[in-house]
């Protein structure tokens, strides 16, 4: 079965979404994840979009969804490399994607995990409200 | 106005959404669409091809290329034999919602298209056109 | 088979050799100038078949030029209104290429006939080529729209510039109106440069917008959520007076988005906020390079 592959990177988790997206493969991704997230004590997840030419109220769904898990889990998730028309088209679409922050690319992606981690939970959200 | 391509696909798996989606980008690119009215398109398309999934009980889509006068576009047709929407005014306005109801479909794909049409009543099914013209 | 309506179709038929040749003199003269050769040719090849087209479509008795059997020649048409559009004509010239078949046509469907049927069928020639003229006329506006169109994309592009003010940091002075043709255009712009300078912070300078409604504030609002969307934060910067009393009178909602009076300031909180802050040099050389 396709599965879509994890990669850890120290205590982030790091998923590359490169195929088109149907219902089974998004639930297997969820399914994956939460397990991977608690098996690792992962902190961070790291959802890289680079490859997806649409991104649809299924697929925002689906990233809400894994970044609540996530939350759930005690760890913070970034959505990176959202290519200039797809989000062009998503905020036409009026898919806000509140609560989700985005980063231009991996590193970029890090930088703003490790800037919320790096403050031990106090300070900054990812994206933009404060911690209480 | 006259069509000058047409395929029909058929709507009953979560594939046949990738399969419509793959199809409308194939002839927005060979008309010649900019990357951003691509991606426009191509993502109404995936939101009323969903619709018609999820809440039309499956159907059909129809990509045609056509062309009026001067211009080129690309129109996509969605039909179901479901439901029916009891208030087509409400359901354009959701939006935002996580998953009840039609969500950003209806509403989403408007603002998307240039041109948008749709026909529903309760017990009827559904019909819903989109089109995009290319732009200059 | 009826003879009226015939006439046409039986005058095209016998003696297209002879009237193609009256009609290119016709048109050539027409013009005012001497044509090149190639020009010539041209002319000679969309003449002929012009009338081969008309000649087929005349051949079912009808005057509509909107059905079917007229397709081949509006196709014609658009083509010809299309290309002589591109190339600078006026519409008149270009109505001229049908209306100047009119009298070497009349003059041969007179040889052709005489009497009440000549004076119908003359009649009810003028009217279609009197259609088929205005119907290039329509086609040749469509065309220039078209033109038009794509030099004010062009004119826009050019208009919003986006300039990198420091490291991570963008500014993007928007002068004139925010419609929806410009903002696409305004986002790709920005989104491409964030892309190119791996930028966080976008400042949107609106000093030059002159008026703020509804619309535009969306607008604002949506090239700022697709920044969002790439990483990037934007300040507002060039909120006039007026425009601030505008956008609470509105109720629109600025409550994410950092907003600040001037550019100046704006900038100074980019810096700040991509960890760069700006000292004096004491002593120094205002005049040293």
């Amino acid at each position: 079965m396709e599965r879509i592959p994890i990669l850890k990177m120290g205590e982030f988790l790091l998923v590359t979404i490169q195929v088109d997206m149907h219902d089974r493969l998004a639930l297997t991704l969820q399914d994956d994840l939460t397990q991977q997230i608690v098996k690792w004590h992962a902190r961070g997840v790291l959802i890289d979009i680079s490859a997806l030419e649409m991104v649809d109220s299924f697929i925002g769904r689906m990233l809400s969804n894994i970044a609540n898990m996530a939350r759930l889990l005690d760890a913070r998730t970034v959505v990176v490399g959202m290519q200039p028309s797809v989000a062009i088209t998503l905020v036409e679409l009026g898919l806000p994607m509140k609560g989700i922050p985005t980063a231009l690319d991996v590193e970029k992606g890090m930088q703003t995990l490790r800037t919320y981690l790096g403050s031990n939970g106090y300070g900054k959200d990812p994206d933009g409200s404060a911690d209480d | 106005m006259e069509a000058l391509t047409t395929e029909t696909h058929e709507i009953r798996t979560s594939q046949d959404v990738v399969s419509v989606r793959q199809s409308v980008r194939k002839r927005a690119v060979e008309l010649g669409f900019n990357l951003v009215d691509q991606t426009k398109i191509v993502t109404a398309s995936s939101e009323l091809a969903r619709n018609t999934l999820d809440y039309g009980g499956g159907g059909f889509a129809t990509v045609e290329t056509v062309r009026n006068g001067t211009r080129n576009g690309l129109r996509i047709t969605f039909k179901d034999e479901g439901p029916g929407i009891p208030d087509i005014a409400q359901a354009l306005k959701d939006g935002f919602t996580t998953g009840s109801g039609m969500g950003l479909g209806l509403g989403g794909a408007k603002r998307l298209s240039n041109e948008f049409e749709i026909e529903s009543q309760p017990g009827r099914g559904t019909r819903v056109a989109i089109l995009r013209w290319k732009g200059l | 088979m009826p003879k009226i309506g015939k006439l046409l179709y039986e005058t095209l038929r016998k003696d297209e050799q002879g009237l193609l040749k009256e009609w290119i003199a016709l048109q050539a003269k027409a013009s005012g100038r001497r044509m090149s050769a190639a020009e010539e040719r041209q002319l000679e090849a969309q003449s002929t078949e012009f009338l081969a087209t008309l000649r087929q479509a005349t051949q079912e008795d009808g005057d509509d030029i909107s059905k079917p059997e007229w397709s081949a020649v509006r196709d014609f048409l658009t083509q010809l209104s299309t290309s002589r559009a591109r190339a600078g004509s006026t519409p008149v010239e270009t109505a001229m290429f049908i209306f100047s078949l009119k009298e070497p046509l009349f003059t041969r469907m007179r040889v052709n006939s005489d009497g009440q049927e000549l004076a119908d069928e003359i009649w009810k020639a003028t009217i279609l080529l009197d259609r088929l003229g205005l119907f290039t006329t329509e086609a040749f506006q469509k065309t220039r729209e078209e033109v038009i169109a794509r030099q004010q994309q062009e004119l826009l592009e050019l208009s919003t510039p986006v300039v990198r003010l420091w490291d991570n940091v963008l500014a993007l002075p928007l002068i004139g109106t925010l419609d929806s043709a410009r903002t696409q255009v305004v986002m790709q712009n920005l989104l491409e440069a964030i892309v190119e300078t791996r930028s966080d912070i976008a400042v949107i300078d609106i000093t030059g917008v002159p008026t703020v409604d509804t619309l535009v504030a969306q607008h604002l609002l949506k090239t700022v959520a697709a920044a969002r969307l790439m990483g990037a934060d934007c300040i507002i910067s060039g909120i006039r007076p007026q425009i601030a009393q505008t956008i609470i009178h509105l109720g629109v909602n600025l409550e994410d988005v950092t907003t600040k009076a001037t550019l100046a300031d704006a900038f100074a909180v980019a810096l700040k906020r991509t960890g760069y802050a700006v000292t004096k040099v004491k002593n120094s050389n205002r005049n040293a390079a």
